[in-house]
């Protein structure tokens, strides 16, 4: 009998078998690390104190996970449709410009709390325009979504190039980036969330749009599983043929799944742009685009699993900086490594551990 | 027991002296990563001859995205590292921050200008090392075409560029220099193999010397041009061992110098803030000229060269810097 099918409950499901498959990661970390001839108690410990010891080091981490959610939750929209968004690189990455044109026009005249809503829609109506076309092309000319998201992340990568090397940049300066925002165009830091718990938040650049991504959690929990297009677009994701015997319109559906996707991705940018740098700069999302597609994944596309998961994203960034900071011996590739296998047990290999738990489960409870 | 406390105070007494005259150095590479071959290892060069000269060690830090340099910039700082040299325009804006949180820190930024009274500036003039590298490939092309292959699309990259294509036209004022970019992303700098294929498309096109200023990706710009018995010009290090014979020469950035001078400075008490603006004068960048490439500059192009540099340092000849008004006005 196959065991994929035997129902579990949840704390095994959601709860004991990503433990495991933790463990498991960090258990062969360890093993590398070791095998160069370092000490792997005295790496996690460097790794765990970095990301969760200090109220700066808590800070980071937040900062990053804040960035993973919003990119993870583009990922999960799209997947609940049976759309494969590549581009949330590409979409954060043209967030980030109409956050940032929000930013520059309104900083000289109003307070942040003015701002940040237009910064908000800049953002995702600039992340959603990226993701438009690919939508319109899946929907209407049947080219495949992944090919062209991620086609689209290059397009946007020569565009911001030309924007801020050529238009935006301050003139005589050698970065190519645009001015710093004042006060009016920048997210405030959440230093009280952290002195709430007693840490200091120190130089840690987290910001407002965390709470912002706890938001959007809610919100997109609420649009899959508790209203009418969720419904539509979990339906889609299911059985495309099934929708469009029901009568769901597939090119519809596509469309505002890509658009919300997209948007969700452009918010990203707020984190980075307006949150900590507080200005435009090339590059920025510096691969968390990527990173979101493994949150989503990992968090089993439920926003739940999804904050779990960019956490544990974020530990593994800040806390790998933290360590091959103290560590020397640590390259940054070895902390590509770690990230790495923390994505193969906890990701991709999800069911491996799955028959032998269900045999167990079957031996201890007699059925 | 008696040599025993006296090894004691000797040990006591050395490292009491070692305290004295002892700093800790610390060197923040760009994103591109230390081993580049190019640009981050020639700032790693620099901080090695250091301590092979004073034995003092020094922490580097290979950051992976803009958040990460401020912090290490930070830590470094935090921890009592002094100097904390970071060696990529990209840590501009977190230097501003970090430097102004740390007064009595000295810093050290290259190819970017941070003005605060603790912050040492180094600058190169890329435009007059280009300019020379460019009057030696007019002189030598006979097809009266010469490519340039940068890295990513940056002012930085223009301004190599813009120098390059003075220098081509004060050799051969109709010839033709064919520009490309690799790419507009940090990868830019690490793709052989499209810096291969830019080449081969400039070869076709009829250039028969190539200048690469694109980090690791010139390595593959140099390695085409050779494979096509075509001439190349490295950059940043020298690379002309790289393929001697093909190697026309290399147009060297002195990073390393201002790594090892940073340090140096700190431990001789000499350290002073400001721009440092590195040009042919100051021997920040230069041309190479050595055995691979002996047989390739010619007794005449040499006096070229060197007339042109003797004109660079007087000022008679000005070399056009494309960060002055973000153009080139060839």
């Amino acid at each position: 009998m196959s065991t994929a099918s035997v129902p579990l409950p949840a704390w095994i499901n959601y709860g004991l078998i990503p433990l495991l498959n933790l463990i498991l990661a960090f258990l062969f970390s360890g093993l590398v690390v070791w095998a160069i001839g370092e000490s792997p108690f005295e790496a996690l410990q460097l790794l765990l104190i970095g990301a969760l010891g200090r109220g700066e080091g808590i800070g980071f981490t937040l900062f990053y996970t804040t960035s993973f959610i919003f990119t993870g939750l583009s990922v999960a929209v799209a997947i609940h449709a049976g759309l494969f968004n590549i581009g949330s690189e590409g979409q954060a990455y043209l967030g980030g410009l109409g956050a940032a044109l929000v930013a520059l026009a309104m900083d000289h005249y109003v307070p942040w709390y003015v701002t940040m809503p237009f910064a908000v829609i800049g953002a995702a109506l600039f992340g959603a325009a990226c993701a438009a076309i690919p939508a319109w092309l899946q929907a209407k000319r049947g080219s495949h979504i992944v090919i062209t998201t991620i086609m689209f992340n290059f397009i946007v990568s020569s565009l911001m190039n030309y924007m801020l090397v050529r238009l935006l940049i301050v003139p005589g300066k050698m970065a190519p980036e645009t001015r710093t925002f004042l006060p009016g165009g920048q997210l405030p830091k959440l230093d009280w969330l952290i002195a709430m718990f007693g840490g200091k938040i120190g130089a840690a650049p987290l910001n407002f749009s965390f709470l912002i991504a706890l938001i959007m959690c809610f919100l997109v929990w609420v649009l899959i599983w508790r209203t009418k297009l969720g419904y539509e677009m979990r339906t889609l994701g299911i059985s495309p043929t099934a929708a469009s015997y029901a009568g769901i319109r597939y090119s519809r559906i596509v469309m505002i799944t890509m658009l919300i996707s997209g948007g969700l991705a452009g918010m990203m940018a707020l984190n980075p742009v307006m949150g900590a740098s507080a200005r435009l700069q090339i590059e920025f999302v510096g691969g968390a685009g990527f990173v979101g597609i493994a949150v989503s994944l990992m968090g089993r596309n439920h926003p739940a699993g999804i904050i779990l998961s960019a956490l544990l994203f974020g530990i593994l960034y800040q806390g790998g900086a933290e360590l091959s900071f103290d560590m020397p011996g640590i390259t940054r590739d070895m902390i590509v490594v770690i990230q790495g296998m923390v994505i193969l047990f906890a990701g991709a290999l999800e069911y491996m551990l799955r028959p032998s738990i269900v045999r167990l489960y079957q031996q201890l409870t007699g059925k | 027991m008696k040599k025993t406390l006296l090894s004691l105070i000797a040990m006591a007494a050395m490292s009491a002296t070692a305290l004295a005259a002892d700093i800790k150095p610390a060197l923040v590479y760009g994103t591109g990563g230390k081993f580049d071959k190019s640009f981050n290892e020639a700032a790693a060069n620099g901080a090695e001859k250091f301590k092979k000269e004073t034995g003092i060690e020094f922490r580097d830090f290979e950051p992976t995205n803009d958040t990460q340099g401020e912090q290490a910039i930070r830590n470094f700082a935090s921890r009592g590292f002094n100097p904390v040299v970071a060696v990529s325009f990209a840590w501009t804006s977190a230097m501003e921050k970090v430097a102004a949180e740390f007064p009595d820190t000295k810093f050290v930024i290259v190819d970017s200008v941070v003005k605060l009274k603790n912050v040492r500036s180094v600058l190169y003039k890329e435009e007059e090392g280009s300019y020379l590298v460019g009057l030696l490939a007019g002189m030598a092309s006979k097809t009266g075409k010469v490519g340039f292959v940068g890295g990513m699309d940056i002012p930085l990259i223009r301004k190599f560029a813009c120098g390059y294509v003075q220098g081509v036209k004060a050799a051969k004022p109709d010839a033709q220099v064919f520009q490309n970019m690799t790419g507009t992303t940090g990868a830019a700098w690490n793709d052989p193999v499209r810096g291969g294929e830019l080449t081969k498309n400039q070869i076709d096109q009829g250039a028969d010397i190539v200048y690469a200023a694109a980090g690791a990706t010139g390595l593959g710009v140099l390695q085409t041009a050779a494979d096509n018995k075509k001439l190349s010009i490295g950059v940043d290090s020298n690379q002309n061992h790289l393929h001697p014979g093909s190697v026309l020469t290399s147009m060297v950035k002195r990073v390393d110098l201002a790594v090892y001078n940073a340090f140096k400075d700190t431990k001789d008490d000499k350290f002073t803030a400001g721009i440092q603006a590195l040009g042919v004068k100051e021997d920040g960048v230069a041309y190479a000229l050595d055995d691979n490439n002996k047989a390739l500059i010619t007794p005449e192009m040499k006096a070229a060269v060197e007339k042109a540099k003797a004109d660079i340092i007087a000022g008679t000849v000005k070399v056009h810097d494309y960060m002055s008004n973000n153009a080139c006005n060839k």
